[in-house]
């Protein structure tokens, strides 16, 4: 692998589809190689060139971490999204060529941990796939819990079952089943390490729960990716590059400045990491700050924007780029 | 490329010494007549060909005498080579890239064979042929971090990332400038980088860090830090301090040249794929004045940095002693001309080719 590249060139290997909602990709490399290896809970980004528009969006690795052969990620249809999953639904076909960012993992596990409590909903169950394989491979403790709507999308989950018995609970939402938050967070071993990830409501309601029942922040984690929210149409001028661009109503600020040609870093496109922050140089109006990254103060004090998620709306806006 | 690895110790008698070859590829810190505190963090990518910044893991003259230096440390004080229970799997993702990169950039020196998880490594300069499981400790004679860095020049740090932080959870550290890792292993990136003067103040701590919390795998980076250290010797460490703290006032006038070393860190910082943990590893290099000087361009410019180092640095970089009859020691070999820009001898490019 050549230093300093970021990027992979891969071949779309199979396309599955899970349910009418649920596709699954799988991609190998292009020059037939080993892909880099990669650690649970890594994502990747996806890039599509969709006609005049070059969509980028993250997607959790689902394939197991020990078979540099082939990544795997799974893509639910969002009808009322931006595009970019009615683009890999509708457009993304074996033998297709696409170009992927190496994996970044923000959902890694804490190696030091006793035990491994893993809940999960609905697509949310793609990132513990990887660490599951992971952590049986390692021999370590886990344990996961799964609300899913039917159990015909819970196909993953069927398959864990299997290997792995009753270390996999997995639970039929719409026969009313679901599992007990309470008595699974109160029944835990001393060091056990909490991770969850799907609906926000539900990650809300675990870490809010962890938290009366008295569990260490550092022993829990989740990862919410936030898709960025459409909005109202507005303009930024870029301080350092002299333009102003035009954010349309179903693009991101970030989007906005790749397509007038500029460089912006980023790595999770969510909200999450903080690479894509930008300073604010004047801002007569609102900035509406979707991330998960900035302080309350850093929100409040308008000083510093996370152009991947948030938006703007008002009179002018101009930041550092 | 062959390399003749030199017959040179790093202590007693003190033979290290650097080639002509080696002074032409010395990585001098310094692209101004100033310096100052900064992170001066950039892509590792290879630039220069025949400079220490070519390969992803630079093998070099010193080599098989530095690694005979680290088995005397460790044969000392075996707590300089340390690993947390959890770092066990990054020694695995560092024993990967070592070999890997080895293998490629210099094929006449290092072969690696993998079939699966069984592997075969061979060292040609240190005489080593092993074959092992990928993944199994108990199939190498060392733990995999401490087995290849055994075999690699320069510290190396094993960073675990968690709760928006890095920690120093494992670690291999005989070669350093003042640190320990013994005081160090646990603490987080806050907590072992204390107080440095003139730094705090401008926030470079907290860059720093949402750079590495941020690195990606594939994308490496690199920084020059740089100190000065009498005699040739590698292991300055806080436990040998007895040993070499004195060394200092045997600085005279007359023998500057010979004992007064510069001494720069290649720090390099890597992203770890099965891991997620960051390798950090740190590699010396030396030079005496005397084999400094022989880069005109280099005599100048060390002479301004130190003649204009602000006073926290001199202390905190432990030059007072003989800070003032360095910088005299070399005003000799200035005469007030300009130099050029850029880090490199002003012959590079003859060397180059």
């Amino acid at each position: 692998m050549n230093r300093g590249e970021g990027k992979l060139s891969v071949v779309v290997d199979r396309v599955d589809t899970i349910t009418p909602m649920i596709k699954r990709f799988s991609f190998r490399a292009r020059d037939g190689g080993e892909l880099p290896r990669f650690s649970g809970g890594a994502h990747v980004i996806v890039e599509m060139p969709d006609g005049e528009i070059l969509r980028r969006n993250p997607y959790s690795l689902m394939s197991d971490p020990a078979d540099p052969s082939r990544y795997a990620i799974s893509v639910r249809r969002d009808e009322a999204g931006r595009g970019g999953s009615r683009f890999m639904h509708e457009k993304v076909r074996e033998g297709m060529e696409l170009t992927i960012s190496m994996p970044v993992n923000m959902f890694p596990s804490d190696r030091r941990a006793r035990k491994h409590l893993l809940l999960a909903g609905g697509i949310g169950i793609t990132p513990f796939v990887p660490h599951i394989l992971e952590l049986a491979a390692a021999g370590a403790a886990f344990e996961l819990h799964y609300n899913v709507r039917t159990r015909e999308q819970g196909a993953y989950a069927e398959d864990l079952a299997r290997r792995f018995g009753d270390r996999v609970h997995v639970y039929e939402t719409d026969l009313g089943e679901g599992f007990d938050l309470d008595a699974i967070l109160s029944d835990q071993p001393l060091g056990t390490h909490l991770y969850v990830c799907g609906p926000k409501g539900m990650i809300t309601d675990v870490i809010g729960r962890a938290s009366e029942f008295g569990w260490p922040g550092q022993n829990v984690h989740y990862e919410e990716f936030l898709a960025p929210q459409p909005g109202k149409p507005y303009q930024v001028e870029l301080a350092r590059s002299g333009i102003t661009v035009e954010v349309a109503s179903h693009q991101s600020l970030l989007e906005a400045i790749e397509a007038a040609g500029v460089d912006a870093p980023y790595l999770c496109r969510g909200g999450a990491c903080g690479q894509c922050e930008t300073a604010v140089v004047s801002c007569d109006g609102q900035i509406l700050h979707n991330d998960h990254y900035l302080t309350d103060e850093e929100k409040a004090s308008g000083e510093k924007i996370m152009v991947c998620v948030s938006r703007f709306e008002g009179r002018r806006l101009v930041i550092d780029r | 490329m062959t390399i003749v690895f030199n017959e040179e110790t790093f202590r007693d008698d003190f033979t290290f010494r650097n080639s002509p070859v080696a002074i032409k590829r010395f990585p001098f810190p310094f692209h101004e007549d100033r310096y100052m505190y900064s992170v001066n963090i950039e892509p590792h990518v290879k630039t220069a060909p025949g400079s220490v910044y070519e390969h992803a893991f630079d093998v070099d003259e010193h080599y098989v005498a530095e690694m005979r230096d680290r088995e005397l440390v460790l044969a000392e004080d075996p707590l300089r080579c340390q690993s947390l229970p959890h770092m066990e799997l990054a020694g695995w993702d560092l024993l990967e890239l070592i070999m890997t990169s080895k293998a490629e950039d210099y094929p006449d020196l290092f072969e690696l064979y993998r079939d699966g998880d069984s592997w075969r490594w061979i060292n040609r300069p240190l005489g080593i042929d092993d074959s092992f499981t990928f993944g199994d400790a108990s199939t190498l004679p060392y733990g995999p971090m401490e087995y290849i860095t055994r075999q690699t020049q320069g510290d190396f740090a094993l960073l675990d990332q968690r709760d928006g932080n890095l920690w120093m959870d494992a670690g291999i550290v005989t070669t350093q400038a003042d640190w320990s890792l013994d005081f160090d292993i646990g603490m987080n990136f806050f907590e072992w980088h204390g107080p440095v003067p003139l730094a705090h103040d401008m926030r470079v701590f907290e860059r720093a860090l949402k750079f590495l919390l941020n690195l990606q795998h594939g994308k490496p980076a690199r920084r020059l830090n740089w100190t000065m250290t009498i005699n040739p010797r590698l292991d300055t460490s806080p436990e040998n301090y007895h040993k070499w703290g004195t060394d200092r006032a045997t600085v005279t006038p007359e023998n500057v040249g010979n004992l007064v070393h510069l001494r720069v860190e290649l720090q390099t910082f890597w992203r770890l794929p099965r891991s997620n943990a960051i390798v950090f590893p740190i590699r010396c290099y030396l030079i005496k004045m005397d084999e400094l000087v022989t880069v005109p361009k280099w005599a100048k410019r060390l002479h301004r940095v130190l003649k204009t180092l602000p006073p926290e640095l001199i202390d905190y970089k432990g030059l007072s002693r003989y800070h003032g009859m360095t910088v005299e020691w070399l005003s000799r070999y200035d005469d007030g001309s300009p130099t050029s820009p850029g880090f490199f001898p002003d012959d590079w490019q003859d060397f180059q080719r």
